[in-house]
């Protein structure tokens, strides 16, 4: 279970952050497009910081409490899906934020 | 080139984007400060499990060595940049009319 450790970590700020579409209506995922766009750029910009950091070895992963697939660039898959769970749930939190402080 | 200066420049590449490059301008809107408290947040419980548990591991000679929550203080950086970008680029995408249109100007 222990390489699992990651990936649950990611599936917690999901489930912190996804009851706000249905329960605020924010509308996030339904405007897909502009999300997909946001993502493409983060993931894009990040994705090479984080490459590059590892190359540098400022950082590096357990191979043990990842699921052990490597990405181009030895990032491993968690750090590609926490480049598109972070940004979702960062947009999720701004627009709940926003409808709240409108009322 | 070390963390603590990648974070530095990480926080500012995303002020410039935010502030000249798109002009969202959300750090000068309450939205964007009432937001990030609670992103912080997230990002202390998410990133104190990954680094208190050794999932992620700094080289001692790439940052300050100041830790918050277990984490390199520069990860606040990092995860704060990250936000700023995702953030700016969606309200960028919101004013040029991608998917359904915000009211203009709200931050």
């Amino acid at each position: 279970m222990r390489h699992l450790t990651y990936l649950a970590v990611l599936a917690g700020c999901l489930v912190g952050a996804l009851w706000l579409e249905p329960v605020l209506r924010v509308g996030v995922l339904r405007r897909w497009r502009r999300l997909l766009l946001t993502l493409l750029p983060v993931v894009v910009v990040f994705g090479a910081w984080d490459v590059a950091a590892v190359a540098a070895h400022h950082w590096h992963y357990d191979p043990d409490q990842t699921v052990g697939l490597l990405l181009p660039g030895r990032l491993p898959l968690e750090e590609l899906l926490f480049f598109l769970v972070v940004p979702v749930c960062a947009v999720l939190g701004y627009e709940a934020v926003r409808k709240v402080l409108r009322r | 080139m070390t963390y603590t200066a990648a974070a530095v420049l990480g926080v500012a590449g995303a002020l410039v984007l935010d502030l000249v490059v798109l002009r969202t301008r959300l750090v000068a809107g309450r939205v964007w400060w009432a937001t990030y408290p609670i992103v912080l947040a997230g990002q202390l419980v998410s990133n104190g499990i990954l680094t208190g548990r050794g999932v992620v591991r700094y080289d001692p000679a790439a940052v300050l060595g100041v830790r918050v929550a277990y984490a390199p203080v520069e990860d606040l950086a990092f995860g704060f940049a990250l936000v700023l970008t995702a953030l700016s680029v969606w309200v960028w995408l919101g004013r040029r009319g991608v998917d359904a249109p915000d009211p203009p100007r709200r931050r």
